[in-house]
């Protein structure tokens, strides 16, 4: 077989292969509803397998072509689809402002620690004790501080609190994988830039931000994943209107009366989680010469 | 192959008083790293001096610190005492002015850039124009055998090939001193007698004075004018065994013209008239002979390691 031949079977076994496990999600939601009790499975008062009531187990289908229908019956709704969809986006708008935001504090972050040892002991406990406060605690509070800022004509937007919010979660893996990068040269090159007589910033640009891509990279990802989440969690938390986060709330309120429109907003985040890891995967597209290693053939 | 002959050739011509400065000048230097067990003497009492244009080796058993004598003059470490010049500069002004170039025992690219921008990479770190880097890239890559290769990254090279980008990056700012610690230590001895070959050819080339780290007998005697033979713990010079070789394959009139004193030009024409033929000469072999005893301190008996010699 040519080249091109198997890499396009392998392409094809990977489509493949994602294909096979949605639909394996699919065949294992459908038997198990199909074959446990409407009331779930109860050991003594505890229910340790949910109901399988159309209530809380909608088939498939039924979430799938919910999702075409107008979203009430007034005449002028829009499609259900396209509700999430355009909240989707805009959720997504928030997550890559407040992603960006987290790269640039991330990235800032690691060069300060990569480049003295002692912010390094200083500020990564601290880095890493930020992850372990709960975003639901201080949203409101960001919320409240975001609107008393007044600079000038600008003013605090609400979806900027969110962003923020956000970029708290994104930062993280980028600032970790960052300074893990910018370490990550070997000594030998290190002290080749030495004997070039190259000063910290062409250091940077030449060797170690080179050398960080292939850390940067999974750490992106992470933060776009961590952003979405973020921007969701921030979003239901501070109220926030026309985003997914507020779409999910409103129609699980609904849920008693039409459950399969409660599922759209889930998919709908599911798809915009995809959708941000898959923009940064294009940027490992681009930048995959910075993935190579220096071995001989 | 004729700008390094070019960059040379003003060097030797424009001021005799160039030539009498010394490449390297080392005295009474002592190195000490202190270490969890305690201090660490690597070097002491090191005095040497290299010509401009002269090839010296430095050779001795694991630990007795040449490669950390490479570091000094190189500014990569300090001396605990003593002074070093290059070229009548501080190791660190030496440095900063580009005086030297050095390759390693690996090949130090870097492996997202091709062969061509690994070599570019010095002069693009100090400014040159992209046409200049391009001509001076081609000449580089010429020189060492690998014109083609250019536009291959590093992965794709074998370790040979690799060795033979990173010497031509160290010649890129056409230094007139060479540091090389080991840089053939990793490859296979067929490959590394053809990289000898090269080495002999393009440092004639160039001009250029070299220190060559080395623990290969036949690879110290093949290269070098002189040979110095270090002793570990603590790291001393035991002896600088001069390389005199008798009518080398062709003329017989060079073989006391490679003495330490030669100037540079004298030496350089010594050396491009080191052949493969050499390799198989009674004069290489006796001079074999005298570094191993200098190596070890004592008259080997004759034949006793012979083998080893090849």
């Amino acid at each position: 077989m040519t080249e091109a031949g198997t890499r396009r079977s392998r392409r094809l076994a990977v489509v493949g292969w994602g294909a096979f496990g949605v639909l394996l999600l699919v065949v294992l939601w459908e038997a198990y509803k199909f074959l446990a009790p409407a009331d779930g499975v109860l050991i003594g008062e505890t229910r340790v397998l949910p109901r399988t009531t159309d209530l809380a187990m909608p088939h498939v289908w039924e979430m799938l072509g919910r999702l075409a229908e107008p979203v009430t019956r007034s005449p002028s709704a829009q499609p259900l689809w396209l509700v999430i969809a355009l909240a989707a986006l805009t959720t997504l708008g928030i997550a890559a402002a407040g992603w960006l935001v987290g790269v640039v504090v991330g990235i800032g972050l690691a060069l300060v620690m990569q480049r003295w040892r002692l912010a390094e002991w200083g500020l990564l406990p601290w880095i890493v004790l930020s992850q372990t406060v709960p975003l639901i605690a201080f949203a409101p509070i960001v919320k409240s501080w975001g609107s008393r800022v007044e600079i000038g004509s600008f003013e605090w937007q609400d979806w900027m609190s969110v962003a923020l919010i956000a970029s708290y979660l994104a930062f993280f893996p980028i600032a970790i994988g960052a300074l893990k990068g910018l370490q990550s040269p070997d000594r030998i090159h290190e002290e080749l830039m030495q004997t070039y007589a190259a000063g910290y910033w062409s250091t940077l640009a030449k060797l170690r931000f080179p050398a960080a891509v292939p850390y940067l990279l999974p750490a992106l990802r992470l933060g776009a994943a961590n952003a979405v989440v973020g921007a969701v969690v921030a979003e239901v938390s501070t109220g926030l209107q026309g985003g997914i986060g507020r779409l999910l709330i409103q129609f699980a309120g609904q849920a008693s009366g039409d459950p399969a429109k409660a599922w759209g907003p889930i998919f709908g985040a599911v798809v915009l989680g995809l959708v941000a890891a898959g923009s940064v995967a294009l940027l490992g597209v681009i930048l995959k010469n910075y993935r190579r290693t220096e071995e001989a053939a | 192959m004729s700008a390094p002959e070019n960059a040379a050739a003003p060097e030797t011509l424009s001021a005799p008083a160039v030539e009498t400065v010394a490449a390297v000048e080392v005295a009474a230097v002592d190195k000490v790293f202190e270490t969890r067990g305690g201090l660490v003497h690597a070097l002491e009492g090191i005095d040497l001096t290299v010509a401009a244009g002269e090839f010296v080796s430095l050779i001795g058993p694991s630990g007795c610190g040449k490669s950390t004598l490479m570091r000094l003059v190189a500014d990569l470490d300090a001396p605990s005492a003593g002074t070093i010049t290059v070229f009548g500069k501080t190791p660190a002004r030496a440095r900063l002015d580009q005086e030297y170039g050095i390759a390693f025992q690996q090949a130090g690219l870097l492996p997202w850039r091709t062969v061509a921008a690994n070599v570019a990479l010095p002069l693009e770190l100090h400014g040159a124009t992209s046409a200049d880097r391009k001509a001076k890239v081609a000449e580089l890559l010429e020189m060492v055998g690998l014109a083609d290769f250019a536009d291959r990254y590093p992965d794709q090279l074998s370790g040979g090939m690799q060795q033979r980008v990173a010497i031509a990056r160290s010649l890129a700012e056409q230094p007139r001193l060479l540091l090389m610690d080991e840089p053939f230590g990793a490859l296979d001895e067929m490959t590394r007698e053809k990289m000898q070959s090269d080495l002999v050819r393009i440092s004639a080339e160039t001009g250029a004075a070299v220190v060559f780290v080395t623990h290969s007998i036949p690879e110290a005697v093949f290269l070098s004018d002189r040979v110095v033979v270090m002793s570990p713990r603590p790291g001393r010079i035991r002896e600088i065994v001069p390389m005199r070789f008798a009518g080398a394959g062709t003329a017989a009139d060079d073989a006391g013209a490679a003495g330490p004193g030669a100037t540079g030009g004298a030496d350089t024409a010594a050396r491009a008239r080191r052949t493969e033929g050499l390799r198989e000469d009674r004069s290489f072999f006796d001079m074999v002979t005298a570094v191993r005893e200098a190596l070890h301190g004592a008259p080997v008996a004759p034949g006793a390691r012979g083998v080893e010699t090849r």
